[in-house]
């Protein structure tokens, strides 16, 4: 396995920038996912370290050696795609075959009748076939050998794309939004088999998803990409408790963050809709404030709302409440038994417990939460 | 499926039914005739089979008094010689037009959808001074040549690899293959039920070709099928239609046969594009 490592990547097709400048390096062994919603560059980004697409700047180094020029079948890199992209007219058997009989054998030994009178060709064919049992077995894909990939169903598929990937060893995986075909049950079970199979292999891989779930749940860091920017690269926790500007904030966490205009009022202390709320940060232009779901209180001081709706989702309870201010409506996530005695109508006082101070460029800024004052009186 | 409504469901197959009459017709008169002796052919009453039945003796006169065989092995031979160098060179041209990035991509597929305008007729003056000055006048490869690069068959393919998806050729160049790999291993199978659709139409267009043949070819031995036809007539001053009939329907046999084979592998074709 082989540490992946970008440095200013850039791509235009035509006039239209995709990829701005971006630099990433990938640790051997390390589970990246490449994160961002589509259109922002992230399959782009992965096609450029494979090989299969030019890149207008920067370079891609595999170990260190400088593979930019380099076409895709000469960097030993294996991919998994979002259709699975497995030879429809071969067996799988033979769709795993495909990338050892490619580099293994010379062209005149790979046609079968040459190739079965030649005692090396036979060799290195044994060779190859045990390997294809041993990833097929590993894979649960034996009794399929035989079939044609029309004949398997979407789960199957998707665990002959891996093996293909897996039988040559090669330096990297990199999987373009592999489990999107995939039902919502198999997603699952396939999320764990290939961070299952990544761990054991000691494996590199690059992950391309739009799907924050999946990148959170599978990956060592994520890499979080827009228009084409790389914004933010992290560990999962990392990236949910410290975002480093808004468009991350936003894009990372389900339901979203709730982003509010404030006001930095007297001594640093926030104010939104007119409310102090117990934090104080530094003075700059455009200021909102960032307060996840779960991050509300209710309370009896606090800004003022109304609560609209309630999704009871069984783990959770998911408030909708308009914001008797502007009619901002935020989202709040509570515990069950927190919402048990709740109905749409209701007025709230919601205080945030942890917030986040994002400027006008939407970058993050300090943030300290005031001692809490009226806590000595109680 | 719901039920539709029968009246307008007859009317249709009754228009259908009348066209493919109209269509089949010659070929029953032509096959009816190789069957009739001489004086029956002519008999003021029509009628599909013979009274008196003389399908041997034509069919035998067919093959003996012109080398018939001869000119449907020449028509063999001509029809996939000219279809392997059709297929050898549409692929990989199919393959560069639909999927590779390259300069002057457009302005190669617009040179073959202009070159698909361009009747036969117009180059053969200049194909047939350029083959006589090669001294090939009057030798398979002077049917042959002139028909090696089909920009129909380009066209077909090229828009049947547009629908390949594209992740598939990424596949095969990170396992290893090279363009033309690509173009053998991966796109020719799944292009098969096309490539079948061009053979047949390929063989059914070469195999009756008539008209350049005729300006190539002087030898009797070297006659293609039709042109084996027209030398039979010569030779008996359309006198001898039974013979003559005969030997149309043998040469027409191979061209329904194609048809049928071709109807399968349309069918199958549709079949495997189904799969994702």
């Amino acid at each position: 396995m082989a540490s992946v490592s970008l440095e200013g990547i850039g791509k235009r097709f035509g006039a239209t920038p995709v990829l701005q400048g971006v630099s990433l390096d990938v640790a051997d062994g390390e589970f990246l996912a490449l994160l961002g919603p589509s259109g922002c560059g992230k399959s782009t980004l992965l096609r450029i370290i494979a090989g299969l697409e030019g890149c207008n700047a920067g370079t891609v180094r595999l170990d260190g050696q400088d593979v930019t020029e380099l076409p895709a079948k000469a960097r030993n890199l294996a991919m998994v795609f979002q259709s699975y992209a497995l030879y429809p007219h071969m067996t799988v058997r033979r769709n795993i075959a495909a990338p050892l009989e490619l580099r293994r054998l010379s062209a005149w030994r790979r046609p079968p009748l040459p190739g079965a009178l030649l005692p090396s060709a036979r060799a290195i064919r044994a060779g190859i076939a045990a390997e294809v049992a041993q990833v097929a077995e590993s894979l649960g894909l034996s009794a399929l050998l035989d079939r044609r990939p029309a004949q398997l169903s979407g789960g199957q598929r998707q665990r002959v794309a891996l093996a293909r990937a897996m039988v040559r060893r090669p330096a990297a995986f990199l999987m373009d939004e592999p489990l999107s075909n995939l039902d919502a049950r198999l997603r699952g079970e396939a999320r764990e088999e290939i961070v299952a199979l990544q761990r054991r292999l000691g494996a590199t891989v690059i992950y391309v998803t739009h799907d924050q779930a999946e990148a959170m749940a599978m990956a060592d860091r994520v890499a979080v990409m827009q228009a084409g920017r790389l914004l933010q690269v992290a560990p999962p926790q990392a990236l949910y408790d410290a975002p480093a500007s808004l468009e991350v904030a936003r894009f990372v966490g389900s339901p979203p963050m709730n982003i509010l205009p404030a006001r930095i009022g007297l001594g640093g202390r926030v104010e939104v809709e007119g409310v102090a709320l117990p934090f104080h940060g530094p003075a700059c232009p455009g200021p909102r404030l960032g307060v996840r779901p779960e991050a509300w209180a209710l309370g009896a001081e606090g800004l003022p709302a109304r609560l609209s709706r309630i999704e009871r989702l069984g783990a959770e309870a998911i408030l909708h409440a308009a914001l008797a201010g502007s009619g901002t409506v935020v989202t709040v996530r509570l515990a069950p038994e927190q919402a048990a005695g709740l109905s749409p109508g209701q007025a709230l006082h919601l205080t945030p417990r942890a917030a986040h101070l994002f400027d006008e460029e939407g970058l993050r800024r300090p943030l300290h939460a005031t001692l809490p004052q009226h806590a000595d009186h109680g | 499926m719901a039920r539709r409504a029968l009246l307008p469901e007859i009317i249709r197959h009754a228009v259908l039914i009348m066209g493919a009459a109209a269509m089949v017709s010659p070929f029953v008169v032509m096959v009816a005739i190789s069957l009739k002796p001489p004086g029956e052919i002519f008999a003021p009453q029509f009628s599909l089979l013979p009274q008196q039945w003389h399908a041997f003796e034509n069919y035998r006169d067919a093959f003996t008094r012109v080398p018939l065989a001869r000119f449907l092995l020449n028509g063999f031979l001509v029809t996939f010689c000219i279809f392997a160098a059709q297929a050898a060179t549409a692929l990989p041209m199919a393959y560069a037009l639909a999927k590779l990035r390259w300069a002057g991509r457009g302005a190669a597929f617009a040179l073959v959808l202009l070159a698909l305008l361009v009747p036969p007729q117009v180059p053969a003056i200049p194909l047939y001074i350029a083959l006589w000055q090669l001294d090939l006048l009057d030798s398979y490869a002077a049917i042959i040549l002139p028909s090696t690069i089909s920009v129909f068959g380009i066209f077909l393919m090229r828009q049947f690899f547009r629908t390949v998806p594209d992740d598939l050729i990424a596949a095969a160049r990170m396992d290893g293959m090279s363009e033309f790999a690509i173009t053998w291993r991966i796109m020719l199978p799944t292009a098969y039920p096309a490539l079948a659709a061009f053979a047949c139409l390929s063989f059914i267009w070469n195999w009756n070709e008539f008209f350049w043949p005729y300006i190539a070819i002087q030898s009797e031995h070297l006659a293609t099928p039709p042109l084996g036809i027209a030398f039979f007539s010569n030779v008996e001053a359309g006198t001898n239609w039974g013979p003559l009939m005969a030997a149309a329907t043998v040469v027409t046999a191979p061209l329904a046969l194609a048809f049928l084979l071709a109807q399968r592998a349309f069918v199958r074709g549709v079949t495997m594009t189904g799969l994702k």
